[in-house]
């Protein structure tokens, strides 16, 4: 039985390919493996945000309470995919709530350690902004996408 | 097989000697008479051109008197007037703001009628009396290619249009070589005119001056040559002939308009995205005007409709135009709503897919669309325009 | 006296409705209902999956609609409507007993013949799902014939699910990948919420070979065309299903045409590679 630690996990993550060993090195020490039963918040709206999570099974949604409607769920997170962006820039606070609807195995980076790590090392910290900013444009589009919501009679 | 569809319109036989098809005599007005009579002896309804209205217009015809003798006309871009001629000449005007496609496919017409019964409902055989056999008289070279070009549409591969088929199997056709083109005319370009094409019973040109006035007619099918024998007629010589050339040769070098069609289907293709458009939308008033008279025009709508208690039902043919709001939907939304893509949908399509649709291209150079257009939207222009927004 | 057009001859009347009573409906959504009908007289007609036909209501009108039935079941013949107009709403109103007219079947088809020893991904957006299904029945009775298959489902939300048990029993086949997502869900809904191209990426084909059937709203067909030649198929593989208001059927009356195409005749179903620089112009 192999016992996957980290670093292993990360090397092996298609969104860290790439990177030099030391970095992954030290992403991993900024890590570390958590588990929510299904229903669980990752985080909540408001919240202060310092982690993000690469969720490595189940998966997440990304919602919020829309008063008079009820819950709305505007996106997933499924296995291999990232989730938790605000930590990125100020205020470095959650825009909405992001809760399993599986039970989810998750690798949460501390994003406090990151950022200081990004502003150290620029040669690392453009390596990580590339694969965020991949990641961003992607999501924005699927957003776009849906705001022309084409199924509309 | 005339290349006209799958109607073998002219009945050519091959290799038959004089006094038969493409045999060529000479008749005077009164021999023009006789032709409209023995058309109307043989159960023909004779339809020609006749002056109404400040225009000339297709209607019944019984005698040559009924023709625009002496009638000429000016037409530029969004102008049309009658004008009188110094001669006696017949058919001496270019196309009218009518086409015979008002005959061959018309504005209106019935395709079914239903019935509620027992069994949900029963279709009923169309209650319309038989189409009575068409004469048109003085088709012009356009006008005919115009009519070759439908018969593609209409009558080709693939489905056909029943009514168009009845309807047009039965007409006989004496085409008109032209003499008097138009400041908007523009058949020289479009290789359509000014001597008629294939697809005729009979062609006339008149010869018209101080000494004479005289129609050379060229026979082009059984049918015509079984007709001629109650024409009087002498047999045409070789001044008449060269008569007939000098004609045809004045016509084509006064012509009002000229389109280069060289790589015009693979420039449109380009063209898509040129300012052009936006050009020629903001003068374009999608008025529609131009598809309702192009001869080679076949858009219709198809509608259904039934009476007030929903026990009989229609299904109606009409002509529609591309240049309605309404016309090109996808789901419940419409997917042409500037005036730029309406106009481009048909210019283009006239020009451009029409020859990928069809083999040939869909304008025949009749400069209708020329001079209807309220704002004198000239089409020979726009393809220039765009040319030579390439070129700089 | 009645026009003498036999059912299951060659349309020599191709404007003529053929009767066909509705045996069975079903309400999918709340604006979508399956018909299930069959003739009056005669034979069925016989549909290719992906063609259409003209479907009448006595009296109100006609709209073209795909079949969405087994294509290898002569009858009944099925239509999944969705009423948006005054036609289709006309037609989801229809119960078993209401005689409708059909004309058809129209249009090229999917060519499930021609995609065997291939990947196959299915990708439905919406109403397109319906037209799809003809196709996957296909796969699933000649299913060793295909390569790998995956189910790209979309839909606005978890209510508008086209045929949402039949999905169900397909997601628990071993021998096909169904991945469904919605565009906003509500916090019952337990599946993956984006878009329907988010799911391409994710599945498993191969690139060089796979083909790929798309049917959906244009802006989707679009930009899952688009994803699909980025992940490496070529255009002459993505067959996309388009939609255009046809009035005759018969590529007589001029409205369906997109460029040189009759929608009618030369498709619904082109492949990416014949219209997607259409597509991209505006208002064509």
């Amino acid at each position: 039985m192999r016992i996957d630690t980290l670093e292993v996990l990360l090397r092996e993550h298609p969104f860290f390919r790439g990177l030099d060993e030391p970095d992954i090195e030290f992403i991993a020490g900024c890590g570390h493996n958590v588990v929510f039963e299904s229903g669980a918040y990752l985080f909540r709206e408001g919240e202060e945000a310092n982690q993000l999570f690469i969720v490595r099974r189940g998966r997440v949604a990304l919602e919020i309470d829309v008063p008079g409607r009820g819950l709305v769920v505007i996106d997933t997170a499924g296995e291999g995919e990232v989730i938790g962006f605000s930590w990125l820039f100020p205020p470095y606070r959650y825009q909405f709530d992001a809760r399993a609807i599986e039970p989810v195995g998750a690798v949460a980076l501390d994003g406090v350690c990151l950022r200081g790590k990004c502003e150290e090392d620029s040669k690392l910290g453009y390596e990580l902004m590339k694969r965020f900013a991949s990641i961003l444009l992607r999501r924005m589009q699927s957003a776009r996408l849906r705001l022309i919501d084409v199924y509309r009679p | 097989m005339s290349p006209a569809g799958t109607i073998d319109l002219a009945r050519r036989r091959e290799g038959q000697p004089a006094m038969g098809l493409g045999s060529r005599v000479m008749i005077d007005p009164g021999g023009l008479q006789a032709l409209i009579d023995a058309l109307r002896g043989a159960g023909y309804r004779v339809i020609g051109p006749r002056v109404r209205g400040g225009a000339i217009v297709l209607d019944d015809v019984t005698t040559t008197a009924d023709l625009p003798a002496g009638w000429g006309d000016e037409q530029e871009g969004g102008r049309y007037r009658l004008k009188r001629r110094d001669d006696n000449a017949l058919f001496g005007f270019a196309a009218g703001p009518q086409s015979w496609k008002r005959y061959l496919f018309p504005p209106r017409s019935l395709l079914w009628r239903a019935r509620r019964d027992g069994q949900g409902f029963e279709v009923l055989a169309e209650a319309a009396p038989p189409a009575v056999p068409m004469a048109f008289l003085g088709v012009r070279a356009c006008e005919l290619a115009a009519i070759r070009i439908q018969d593609r549409v209409f009558a080709g591969d693939g489905f056909s249009d029943r009514g168009y088929r009845e309807r047009r199997e039965r007409v006989f056709l004496v085409a008109l070589n032209c003499g008097s083109p138009g400041g908007t005319c523009f058949c020289a370009s479009m290789g359509t005119g000014p001597a008629a094409g294939p697809g005729f019973d009979f062609a006339l040109t008149e010869l018209v001056d101080r000494d004479r006035h005289e129609f050379c007619l060229e026979v082009g099918s059984d049918r015509g040559e079984e007709l001629l024998a109650a024409i009087p007629s002498r047999p045409a010589g070789p001044e008449d002939e060269a008569a007939v050339h000098r004609v045809l040769e004045g016509a084509a070098a006064r012509m009002g308009r000229s389109l280069e069609t060289a790589g015009i289907k693979e420039l449109l293709y380009r063209s898509y995205g040129s300012p052009r458009w936006d050009q020629v939308a903001a003068r374009c008033l999608a008025c529609g005007n131009c598809t309702m008279a192009c001869p080679t025009c076949f858009c219709h709508a198809v509608e259904d409709a039934s009476d007030l208690e929903g026990q009989t039902a229609e299904r109606w043919q009409s002509w529609d135009t591309c240049f309605s709001l309404d016309f090109a939907r996808v789901g419940t939304g419409r997917v042409r709503n500037s005036v730029l893509s309406r106009y481009r949908q048909w210019l283009t399509h006239k020009l451009a897919t029409w020859i990928d649709q069809f083999g040939t291209s869909g304008c025949v150079g009749c400069g209708r669309c020329i001079t209807w257009c309220p704002v004198g939207i000239d089409i020979t222009e726009e393809v220039r325009a765009i040319r030579r927004g390439e070129e700089s | 006296m009645t026009i003498a057009a036999l059912p299951g001859t060659p349309l020599r009347e191709p404007m003529v409705p053929f009767r066909y009573r509705v045996r069975s409906r079903r309400r999918e959504t709340h604006d979508v209902v399956t018909l299930a009908l069959e003739p009056l007289h005669g034979p069925p007609l016989r549909a290719r999956p992906g063609q259409f036909n003209m479907v009448y209501a006595f009296g109100i009108g006609e709209v073209p609609v795909s079949v969405s039935g087994d294509s290898s079941v002569e009858s009944p013949i099925v239509h999944t409507i969705r009423a948006a107009g005054l036609v289709t709403r006309a037609l989801c109103e229809s119960h078993p007993g209401t005689v409708l007219g059909l004309r058809g079947p129209f249009g090229t088809d999917w060519a499930m013949g021609s995609a065997d020893g291939h990947d196959l991904l299915i990708v439905g957006g919406g109403i397109g799902v319906a037209p799809l299904r003809p196709a996957i029945y296909a796969v699933l009775a000649r299913r060793e014939h295909y390569g790998r298959v995956s189910v790209l489902i979309g839909a606005r939300s978890p209510a508008d699910l086209l045929f949402a048990t039949e999905l169900q029993n397909w997601r628990s086949r071993f021998d096909l990948d169904v991945r469904v997502t919605v565009d906003v869900a509500d916090g019952r809904w337990r599946g993956p919420v984006g878009v329907v191209t988010e799911l391409i990426p994710r599945s498993f084909f191969d690139p060089r070979s796979a083909v790929a059937l798309v049917c959906g709203p244009e802006i989707m067909i679009r930009f899952a065309a688009r994803s699909l030649v980025d992940q490496g198929l070529s255009p002459a593989n993505v067959r996309v299903s388009l939609e255009r208001n046809m009035k005759c059927g018969v590529a007589l009356c001029g409205h369906c045409q997109l460029g040189p195409e009759f929608v009618c005749r030369d498709g619904p179903i082109f492949t990416y590679a014949q219209v997607g620089h259409l597509l991209a112009i505006r208002e064509v």
